[in-house]
């Protein structure tokens, strides 16, 4: 954690005048997304590096879930209006992903012999993929305006 | 021994989620008892970590692969320490849940290494 600022700031305001955006509930989803950000960041290290060509499909998609996660986690720790919104997008694009491999991987099983970190919606991480982004969403738009 | 160690922590993991989710239900941060629990629960993870790697020395072999295992291991190490910082950072019952939310994340990760291991050892 590189912020050092160890008050309760429910108003939000980083020393530096950023938007905080791991406080309350999102220090939760920090915690949840730095999860899964080691999860997935070494899971697709391993299986690309030893076993790419078993199922290249599956775990190029854990990668770039890996990369959303921590492209996200980043932006929520860094703060401010800018990660806000970036942030914001990515969930969106991390939700459409978890949907889409979701769909696919049920719908058509045999072109992952393997499964990804999306597949089956995120069922062998306890649903946490597709229930993340939402609640990712959720917390984000309620931080939107400092209420100025 | 390792397996008996394995859910030995699987439920005192278990048993500290059920701990900092009450004192969130209560509205309440985490305090020095729930730290001195955490702490608890991280000796017996460094311990082991530290059977995980004597065992590995003495060239037992987990099912899944070696890689997978110590990564697992120190995962596992490192789950309910950085929650536990993070809950210092937030003085809110945010900051109990977020480590039950590690423990539990612990409490998966044994049933994993239980798994990981398999039954070379025992």
């Amino acid at each position: 954690m590189p912020d050092a600022d160890t008050t309760t700031d429910v108003t939000g305001a980083a020393p530096d005048g950023r938007k905080r955006l791991v406080s309350g509930p999102g220090l939760l989803l920090v915690w949840l997304y730095g999860v899964m950000v080691v999860g997935a960041v070494s899971r697709s290290a391993y299986q690309i590096s030893t076993e790419f060509d078993r199922a290249p499909l599956a775990y190029s998609l854990s990668a770039v879930a890996a990369l959303a996660y921590a492209f996200i986690t980043y932006s929520l720790v860094r703060g401010g209006e800018t990660a806000r919104r970036a942030a914001l997008v990515c969930c969106a694009a991390e939700l459409a992903g978890v949907l889409a491999v979701g769909t696919w991987t049920v719908l058509r099983p045999e072109a992952f012999p393997d499964t990804t970190v999306w597949s089956q919606f995120g069922m062998g991480y306890l649903f946490i993929p597709v229930i993340l982004p939402i609640t990712g969403m959720l917390w984000l738009r309620r931080r939107r305006t400092p209420d100025a | 021994m390792l397996d008996a160690l394995t859910v030995a922590i699987g439920v005192a993991a278990l048993a500290l989620a059920a701990w900092c989710g009450h004192a969130a239900w209560r509205d309440q941060p985490t305090k020095d008892w729930h730290f001195i629990g955490m702490a608890v629960v991280t000796v017996l993870v460094l311990a082991q970590l530290v059977i995980g790697l004597v065992k590995l020395a003495q060239g037992e072999k987990p099912d899944e692969g070696t890689v997978i295992f110590v990564a697992y291991l120190v995962g596992a190490f490192a789950a309910v320490p950085a929650a536990g910082m993070l809950s210092l950072t937030e003085r809110t019952k945010w900051g109990s849940v977020t480590v039950a939310a590690g423990a539990v994340v612990l409490a998966v990760l044994e049933v994993r290494l239980y798994d990981i291991w398999g039954t070379t050892g025992a």
